[in-house]
């Protein structure tokens, strides 16, 4: 018998587990090969230097203070809505709304803004302002969990379509309150008076956003692993057999989950509204919705993984935008750029789950 | 026997997963026209030595010979090519389709599609060997048994001579097992090659020629199964001597603590799953209940323990200082607040009795993460518990934050075992509590349940192993298709009689 050993080609093997320094090595490892990838297509697509490109995407994220701020606030709101989505996610429940969510919080603080601006004294409208957003939010989250909970509806289909309805709710009240007639927007509300604006803190008008978002995402954090209602979430999401096998609840856990899911989605159009635009869009949430299920899921649902993967997300499109403006490309390229480093990112997952064994070379014959 | 051809040679197999060596320089020869027994514990490689043969996975070093040339086996496929098959534990067949569709699925043969033909062969092949299936029945109108006669016909359809089968008398009744063995007894006459997997030593003895013996991924041994006895084959197999026997101590003062009464249960899809049954379990007694698995078991302990709503009768739980409450309509919560410590291991280990991504420390919450008023989790008790219930019932896992999915079958059941016994219970409900695991970890459970029994705990005993269930319990409850086929003493009971009532309400006469 002789010592041949036949092997296919490649074959894949899950990994047992991988320590938590090796897995960032591989994805630092994914970004910088995409920032090669990137660099080629530039070139070849533009002729232009790569290295000048990322210069500029650099600066037109964090090029200036004022840009630094724009950046912080981005990553603020884009946190937000992820933490808003992160409680349904760990309980496998997947939440597509978040942009109607948000919307329909929006247009809640506007009402009031609109309708008691002036009647009120200051500090009860935004009080006022708050309670509203948040159960607006709150509602529109829990109208697809009820039914969930109650007959087994599908949440994706569900949650995605309460969108539509809120983006149409918004389109009719911004007819109804548009300031002058006929332009079909509203402008800036209570400009004069300031009415419902939220206190500027420190001098800079994104300060308070990115303080309530710092608080919350620690406030999430403990929720999610050290309270009751937190594990109760996790076991929901992994099992919803041995839920109910120790007597969990799970219509109950569901629409609580749900509530403040909505809730948080709530705060995020409070904020919009009340502390920095002051003004009704249907495009306020812009995309958030839906771009915070990216966020959530590259973090794995952690809150404080989140923060970085919000700056990253937030990072890559302010950078993009930037280098379509100078370099007169079409606006689609930096989407281009972003998607290349999305894809080596997500990617890399794979390489940190499954491990890949190639055929000892040399011994080999056909 | 030297003289016979080596069918099989497996030389230096070593397979690893991550830091994990399953089987490490295995050599082991099978022989056309006999039929060997391959056994370990749980962990100690044999499914991974036979899905190496299979195609399934690939040796990391090693060779395999079939009948003498060196070959490379990659995929199932290849396997087939070799003439190698294997029956899995689960049955891989598309419900809607007739016996034989099943059969000539995946089968790219030249021509057109032709059903008689297929058929006719088919028959064939059971005349051969004694095969009793109908090649135009739909599987879900089969038994289980039957359904795997499909899964073995199909292996034979496409011309293997190697056949695997990994634990093949699991979901049997003793009779349906017995003619199992006359098949493959007839296969083995026919020059055919026979590997199964199993842990039922008796079964070991009634059908092998040869056993071969694996610990812990090694090649430990082979020898004539004459030439042995299940004492010899048990110690290779522990690596130290090992009592077989299963104690039943006498009953401790039983009383009624369970009363059923007319229990009729039907499945969300209008199935009926329970049929009247009444009975009533003891304190201090293990009650066995036996039947072929989709009997109504798994819906009788769901019902008791508040799991399965019922269409009629009543459960009646009597407290140690015979306080009366009705446990039907009630959720496992209403129960336990009711301060019934009502201990249940369900058949669904991972999917039902614990969260197979959580660590050992949250597992233990799951009973009791809801004690104490404040809103957060107390993470010092579960993990004192763990710590524990992995030192009392030797446990073996790399450590209390390990999730419990990484864990071997055995440990993954003393981890639930431990934690339902650990809130001293008074009543101990427990589904398949030995399934898939190993002859250590099997009568460590045996003695953790007679633990309870001697404590005054009422013991529900719903398994698959006829002899361990007449070993073990004091009385034996037979269903038979969702009705109570019969109760009998186990002191006294005949196991051929059991199997009878099975399969037919009230046992074996003819004239019913």
């Amino acid at each position: 018998m002789n010592n041949r050993t036949e092997s296919p080609l490649i074959h894949i093997t899950k990994r047992k587990a991988m320590a938590w320094y090796k897995a960032w090595g591989i994805r630092l490892i994914a970004v910088l090969i995409a920032l090669v990838v990137c660099g080629i297509i530039t070139t070849l697509m533009t002729g232009d230097n790569p290295i000048a490109v990322y210069a500029t995407m650099w600066k037109g994220a964090m090029g200036t203070q004022r840009r630094i701020w724009a950046l912080c606030q981005g990553i603020a709101m884009m946190l937000c809505v992820s933490l808003a989505l992160t409680p349904a996610f760990r309980m496998r429940y997947w939440n597509l709304g978040g942009e109607g969510q948000i919307l329909i919080g929006c247009l809640a603080t506007t009402a009031c803004m609109i309708l008691l601006g002036g009647k009120l004294p200051n500090p009860l409208l935004i009080a006022l302002m708050s309670v509203c957003a948040i159960a607006a939010g709150a509602v529109w989250a829990v109208i697809p969990a009820f039914f969930k909970a109650k007959w087994n509806t599908n949440e994706t289909l569900f949650t995605l379509m309460m969108n539509y309805v809120a983006t149409q709710l918004v389109a009719y009240f911004i007819i109804i309150w548009e300031v002058p007639k006929g332009s079909g927007n509203i402008g800036i509300i209570n400009q004069q008076t300031e009415a419902g604006w939220f206190p500027v803190i420190g001098g800079q008008r994104y300060m308070l956003n990115i303080i309530i978002v710092s608080i919350l995402t620690i406030v999430m954090f403990v929720y999610l692993r050290y309270s009751k209602h937190g594990y109760e979430i996790s076991v929901v999401g992994e099992s919803e057999n041995t839920a109910r096998y120790i007597g969990i609840n799970v219509p109950k856990v569901i629409i609580r989950t749900l509530l403040l899911s909505g809730a948080i989605c709530g705060l995020t159009g409070l904020l919009l509204v009340g502390a920095t635009d002051h003004t009704l869009t249907t495009s306020l949430a812009g995309g958030r919705g839906f771009t915070a299920v990216m966020v959530a899921w590259l973090a794995k649902f952690n809150p404080l993984g989140m923060v970085l993967s919000s700056f990253l997300i937030v990072f890559l499109q302010k950078g993009a935008s930037e280098i379509s403006t100078i370099f007169s490309l079409n606006q689609s390229f930096g989407d281009i750029l972003t998607g290349i480093i999305l894809f080596f990112i997500i990617g890399s997952e794979f390489f940190i789950t499954y491990q890949l064994h190639f055929r000892h070379s040399g011994k080999k014959e056909a | 026997m030297d003289k016979k051809t080596a069918a099989v040679s497996m030389r230096n197999i070593t397979k690893t997963f991550g830091t994990i060596t399953a089987n490490s320089d295995v050599s082991l020869d099978i022989y056309k026209g006999e039929i060997l027994a391959l056994l370990g514990e749980n962990g100690s490689g044999k499914t991974t030595l036979m899905n190496m043969l299979s195609g399934i996975y690939f040796p990391d070093a090693g060779q395999i010979f079939i009948n003498g040339q060196e070959v490379s086996i990659s995929s199932p496929k290849e396997a087939f090519n070799y003439k190698i098959g294997m029956i899995h534990q689960h049955f891989k067949l598309v419900d809607v389709l007739t016996a034989a569709e099943n059969i000539i699925l995946g089968l790219k043969e030249s021509g057109r599609l032709d059903l008689e033909a297929a058929s006719q062969r088919i028959r064939n092949i059971c005349d051969t060997y004694g095969f009793d299936i109908n090649p135009s029945q739909k599987i879900y109108d089969m038994s289980v048994s039957q359904k795997q006669t499909v899964e073995i016909v199909k292996v034979l359809y496409r011309g293997a001579d190697i056949l695997i089968l990994d634990e093949p008398t699991a979901v049997l009744t003793p009779q349906e097992t017995e003619k199992l063995f006359n098949v493959l007894r007839n296969m083995r006459n026919d020059g055919k090659t026979i590997i199964i997997i199993t842990h039922k030593m008796h079964e070991v003895e009634a059908i092998s020629d040869r056993v071969a013996v694996l610990r812990a991924g090694r090649y430990i041994g082979e020898m004539k199964t004459s030439e042995t006895n299940a004492q010899e084959m048990t110690n290779m197999m522990v690596g130290r001597p090992v009592s077989l026997n299963i104690d039943r101590p006498e009953p401790v003062d039983p009383a009624p603590r369970i009363i059923v009464d007319g229990l009729t249960v039907r499945s969300s899809d209008g199935i009926l799953k329970l049929q009247d049954v009444s009975f009533t379990a003891n304190s201090g007694e293990i009650l066995g209940i036996a039947g072929i698995s989709g009997s109504g078991q798994k819906e009788l302990l769901e019902a008791i323990s508040g799991l399965q709503a019922a269409e009629k009768g009543s459960i009646t739980y009597i407290s140690p200082d015979g306080v009366h409450e009705e446990l039907l309509g009630k959720n496992p919560l209403d129960i336990s607040r009711l301060g019934i410590t009502l201990s249940f291991v369900p058949e669904d280990r991972l999917g039902m009795g614990l969260v197979g991504n959580m660590n050992l420390a949250d597992n233990m919450m799951l009973r009791s993460f809801r004690s104490g008023k404040s809103f957060f989790t107390d993470r010092k008790t579960p993990w004192h518990l763990a710590e524990k219930v992995v030192k009392d019932l030797e446990v073996s896992t790399p450590g209390i934050s390990t999730p419990v999915r990484r864990l071997s079958g055995g440990n993954v059941q003393k981890v639930l075992v431990g934690r339902e016994i650990s809130s001293a219970p008074t009543v101990l409900l427990t589904a398949y509590a030995v399934r898939g695991l190993d002859i250590n970890s099997s009568y460590m459970i045996y003695s953790l349940l007679n633990e309870q029994k001697k404590n005054g705990v009422a013991v529900v005993f719903v398994g698959e192993d006829l002899d361990v269930l007449l070993e073990l319990c004091d009385k034996i409850l037979v269903l038979c298709g969702g009705k109570v086929s019969g109760i009998i003493d186990g002191r006294h009971a005949d196991k051929n009689e059991v199997g009878m009532m099975m399969t037919r309400l009230g046992g074996g006469k003819d004239d019913e």
